[in-house]
């Protein structure tokens, strides 16, 4: 009975892995529902701004805003990581950054210079640790993202772009495709191409109050904003359901070790009788 | 038939408010502006103020309360673009200061420079480990 004592604490171990796995499993699919609201939420804000926005690139105003012109070199590239905060939510962030990686590389042989923006702690403390360009940063959104805070870092960004430090922007998050799909994606944010933004219904030019530049350059920071928040929030619902099937494999496995174990505990146990009758029946048949 | 407008208040974060409105006041930047059905198309900045649309076939009007935005009108319906915080201009300035500062410090207490290659390296050995469990585990079982 050696063994089997050591077999007992082990089942014990395993025993409550999995109720912590089981725990972060049914913690992850209440928060990814909410995730998955909040994401849809931010659909119609999304949308309405893309058709004002589109309508203003084909209408011609008096002003042209610099985020819709094409530049022609290109020196300089920005890049906005979007990750979680935290790990334990399988090949996530590993994918993303991996995707970012490869083309940050590719950027690199091209003789490009790279910015990076950060948002969520994972991308961040990678960057950092490759040694990336990080311009700003913001970490500990929590569950649920909120505009404000991020806010800063895209204007970080945007500015760059403004002054010229930047030619071109984009955006690398994990897109939601479906609870067991998220898929990461490279996704350019500035200049604002035509074919992005979809053509508009009808062509007419918008009365601008007070004036057309000021209203415009909101327009255009709130569309960029957007986008952003949407990224983040597609993130989140992607990290929420990638933590779930995470941890639902976990303890799928934690259960198959204890059963394993068990086998060889009940066996070790039933070896242990087996000798412990046969010594016995030895016994008495050497005093009858 | 009334002659009502079709209005839309969203915020980035959610969906406030939509319907058809007879009549639609709201706090533009440069003074109130109230529209009605068939508007000329137009854009202009919101600042933070009370919105208010007058419903068909009730006296009262729905008042929502905004922290600035924009407010689009076309001639069938009104889009409200509200923003979710106070902005302004020196205080998003404020933030994206903020954030810059935090991530020079965070790039100062960097310990160590390690290349894009030495990345991947660490990246594909990552995933190599995952697939190495995958397979064992298929294997066991």
């Amino acid at each position: 009975m050696a063994g089997s004592k050591e077999i007992r604490t082990k089942i014990k171990s395993v025993e409550n892995t999995r109720k912590i796995t089981k725990a972060m499993e049914m913690v992850a699919a209440s928060k990814m529902r909410k995730a998955q609201d909040r994401m849809r939420a931010s659909r119609p804000y999304a949308e309405k701004i893309r058709n004002v926005a589109a309508h203003l690139s084909f209408a011609n105003p008096e002003y042209k805003h610099p985020y819709l012109v094409k530049r022609d070199v290109v020196k300089n590239v920005g890049l906005i990581v979007v990750s979680s905060d935290k790990g334990l939510c399988g090949g996530l962030n590993t994918n993303m950054l991996r995707l970012s990686v490869n083309q940050m590389k590719n950027w690199e042989t091209e003789g490009k210079a790279i910015s990076v923006s950060a948002i969520g702690n994972k991308g961040f403390s990678f960057m950092n640790r490759v040694g990336a360009d990080v311009k700003s940063h913001v970490t500990g959104l929590g569950d649920v993202p909120h505009l404000e805070t991020l806010i800063g870092t895209i204007k970080v960004m945007l500015d760059a772009y403004e002054a010229g430090e930047i030619d071109q922007l984009y955006i690398c998050y994990t897109k939601f495709i479906n609870t067991m799909k998220q898929e990461p994606v490279m996704q350019q944010l500035l200049p604002l191409s035509g074919e992005q933004l979809g053509s508009p219904k009808g062509h007419w030019d918008y009365i601008y109050e007070p004036e057309a530049k000021p209203v415009v350059d909101q327009l255009m920071t709130r569309y960029i904003e957007s986008l952003v928040y949407n990224a983040v929030a597609e993130n989140m619902a992607s990290e929420q359901s990638s933590r779930m099937v995470a941890m639902k494999s976990a303890s799928d496995n934690a259960k198959e070790v204890i059963g394993d174990l068990k086998l060889i505990y009940n066996k070790a146990r039933q070896a242990a009788i087996t000798k412990e009758i046969s010594e016995i029946v030895g016994g008495a048949a050497a005093v009858a | 038939m009334a002659n009502t407008v079709h209005i839309d208040v969203v915020s980035a974060e959610a969906s406030i408010f939509s319907g058809e409105a007879e009549f639609v006041v709201a706090p533009a930047s440069a003074g109130e502006v109230g529209i009605y059905p068939h508007h000329a198309p137009m854009v202009t900045s919101i600042k933070p103020g009370a919105l208010r649309i007058k419903l068909p076939d009730t006296a009262e009007e729905t008042l929502i309360f905004i922290s600035g935005g924009l407010l689009e009108v076309q001639p069938g319906l009104i889009t409200v673009l509200a923003d979710t915080a106070v902005r302004g201009h020196d205080l998003d300035e404020a933030k994206a200061i903020a954030a810059k500062v935090a991530a020079e410090e965070a790039m100062k207490n960097r310990t160590s420079d390690i290349d894009y290659a030495k990345a991947q390296a660490e990246l594909s050995e990552a995933l190599a480990q995952i697939q190495a469990i995958e397979r064992l585990r298929k294997t066991t079982h």
